[in-house]
């Protein structure tokens, strides 16, 4: 599903330049859930941001899905993204003057989607989300944990090979956290691949697989018991 | 090509930042409505002078003369220069190329009588061209013709005014009019936008005159019109031409300045020209640098706008937007304010100058204005501002990276 070898990123400061990821080494089957982990600055952000083509690397090589991902121009990257990905943030990037609907309906919008058909599927994944009755409300209108179920369903609403979670839970309190997390296992038992970034350790545990970021190398690669969240709900 | 998603998407973003269009509108809208209103009052000061020359023929020339004041080749001083109409035959031979129409003209102050009505009036002889010389304009029956002349009939063209005070309520055409003691039929009534004066006239034929008041051949003056190719310069050098042919034939000394006159309409024209020009540079320049200054202010807001919106865009470009969509929105978000805002100030600009036109007219404004041509022209032109303003942050725009867009929160 993804193959990453040797990548090295550096971004200059001034006159030298800060190597943030120094030749990482990751491989991750489809239907995984993977946690990355690291204290801030370990380069777990810029991998994401790699792996989401919003960043590119220096050097390494870089196959998603069989594709190899390299000088691509800024408009095969949005084709890419749109196609392959979905993000979900920390602090959830909804369009705040856009209602729920018409932001789960975004990606479809660029993939060139009828309007029609664009509103019935953003329905649907909203509704997965159990947030069809509130299909018409803004984004201020609604909760945290709300508007972060929006986001889930506007990253699942092009269907993407691959979900990319930066801090998903970060700006929720615990229940909600707990609550989003059991949503996004129930995607990955339904055998969407995640890649989630945190550093709440009881988030990490809720994945599968937990891969530890320490100075731009990777210091831990294991596969873990998962916790599920449904207890805690 | 026309995507009605992207105009949804542009209306909903203008529609949800109303302040925001409305203040880059008003930016717009302020200095088009300025523009207009600018350009419609140098119109009417335009309108003004134009109107101040009235309708007679604007590159007109009159021949007087008059009495010698220096003695010549032999000659006395005071010696009267008469025409005659062998002189209005050498003017043709020798100017015949340059002249437009030309008249030859005898004035007397006739009384005229028509039944028990009876007033003095000004009576001029003259030749048919005068009609294009004066802009005179037919209401009824026809004007002074060649025949007239041939046959030295006694007819008469009389003005709206002698028509109305001499006629009252009967039709003058076929009547016979007593001037001075002899009956001139009444075959035409002519009308002339100079007003009353000018309408307070009879026209007889030249010959008519001429054999009449005195069996001679004499003329009081000539009044003629230019070629209109000609520039006031071109004129100004064939008057003195007139001028000098003729000090030659009638022996008058160069330095004299009675004996032979003329009246050259270009001497004015030429200023007006000027006056015009200046005008109208100062217009261009006026409305060149508000409408500058309106895409200048809008382009700020765009980028101003642009640096808001960088993370919605961001947003976009993550969820897969191309730098093509991008800037297509920004674009098109910008000629739209452009544009809509631009026209209500043209509408309003219009509307002040509509609701204005009478009282500026004391200051001399007549009729400002802005013809339809311009509003076309001034909608293209927005629309092309608003590209020009709306391209720089297009184009930074499209250049914003998901990543950084993303971070700063």
């Amino acid at each position: 599903m993804l193959k990453i070898s040797q990548l090295h990123k550096s971004y200059p400061i001034g006159d030298s330049s800060l190597h943030v990821l120094k030749g990482i080494d990751l491989n991750v089957e489809e239907g995984e859930m993977v946690a990355i982990m690291g204290s801030s600055g370990s380069g777990k952000s810029t991998l994401l941001n790699i792996i989401g083509m919003l960043d590119e690397a220096d050097s390494g090589e870089y196959i998603l899905d069989g594709l190899p991902i390299k000088n691509l121009t800024e408009k095969k990257a949005a084709v890419y993204r749109n196609k392959f990905l979905g993000f979900i943030f920390q602090s959830f990037n909804l369009i705040n003057y856009k209602n729920a609907l018409e932001n789960v309906a975004l990606p479809l919008y660029y993939q060139g989607m009828k309007r029609k058909e664009r509103q019935e599927k953003a329905l649907f994944h909203l509704e997965k989300v159990g947030l069809a009755p509130w299909a018409k409300h803004l984004p201020k209108e609604l909760s945290g944990g709300q508007n972060q179920r929006v986001a889930i369903a506007r990253a699942l609403a092009a269907n993407p090979k691959l979900l990319l979670a930066d801090e998903p839970t970060g700006a929720l309190d615990t229940q909600t956290s707990h609550e989003i997390m059991d949503f996004i296992q129930q995607l990955n038992d339904e055998g969407k691949t995640i890649l989630m970034v945190t550093h709440e350790e009881d988030i990490a545990n809720m994945c599968k697989r937990i891969v530890r970021l320490r100075d731009g190398v990777i210091m831990e690669d294991k596969k873990i018991k998962q916790v599920r969240a449904a207890q805690y709900v | 090509m026309f995507d009605l998603d992207l105009w949804r998407e542009i209306f909903q973003s203008i529609n949800k930042n109303r302040t925001r269009s409305l203040l880059s509108g008003f930016t717009v809208s302020f200095a088009i409505l300025l523009f207009t209103i600018l350009f419609g009052i140098a119109n009417g000061l335009q309108n003004t002078f134009t109107e101040a020359f009235g309708t007679d023929a604007n590159n007109s020339i009159v021949i007087y003369s008059g009495r010698t004041t220096k003695a010549h080749v032999g000659l006395q001083a005071g010696r009267r220069i008469q025409f005659k109409n062998e002189d209005y035959d050498f003017i043709l031979d020798e100017f015949g190329n340059k002249v437009q129409y030309i008249t030859s003209r005898v004035n007397r102050n006739v009384t005229a009588a028509f039944k028990s009505e009876k007033n003095s009036y000004q009576m001029r002889a003259i030749h048919p061209e005068f009609m294009f010389i004066e802009n005179n304009v037919i209401r009824e029956g026809r004007y002074i013709n060649q025949n007239d002349l041939n046959n030295k009939t006694k007819v008469a063209v009389i003005g709206k005014v002698v028509n109305d005070e001499l006629f009252l309520k009967e039709t003058a055409i076929g009547k016979y009019i007593n001037l001075n003691g002899i009956s001139f039929k009444v075959v035409g009534v002519f009308t002339d936008d100079e007003g009353d004066n000018e309408e307070r006239i009879i026209y007889v034929p030249l010959t008519t005159a001429q054999f009449l008041y005195g069996n001679n051949d004499f003329i009081d003056y000539m009044h003629l019109t230019y070629n209109p190719k000609m520039n006031s310069d071109q004129a100004l050098a064939f008057g003195n031409s007139i001028t000098r042919k003729l000090k030659e034939r009638f022996k008058v000394a160069r330095s004299d300045q009675r004996a032979i006159r003329i009246h050259n309409k270009a001497q004015g024209t030429k200023q007006v020209d000027m006056m015009t020009f200046g005008l109208t540079v100062i217009i261009l320049v006026i409305g060149f640098g508000t409408l500058i200054a309106g895409v200048v202010g809008i382009s700020n807001i765009m980028i101003f706008i642009v640096k808001e919106r960088t993370k919605e865009i961001g947003i976009r470009k993550a969820l897969g937007a191309t730098p093509k969509s991008i800037i297509s929105i920004i674009l098109i978000e910008s000629i739209l304010i452009t544009a809509v805002a631009g026209y209500i100030g043209l509408l309003i600009g219009v509307g002040v100058l509509e609701w204005a036109t009478p009282s500026l007219e004391q200051y001399f404004i007549k009729d400002p204005g802005v013809s339809n041509r311009l509003v076309i022209g001034a909608t293209l032109v927005l629309i092309i501002a608003g590209a020009i303003a709306g391209y720089v942050p297009a184009k930074k725009a499209s250049k914003i990276k998901p990543i950084v867009a993303l971070r700063n929160d």
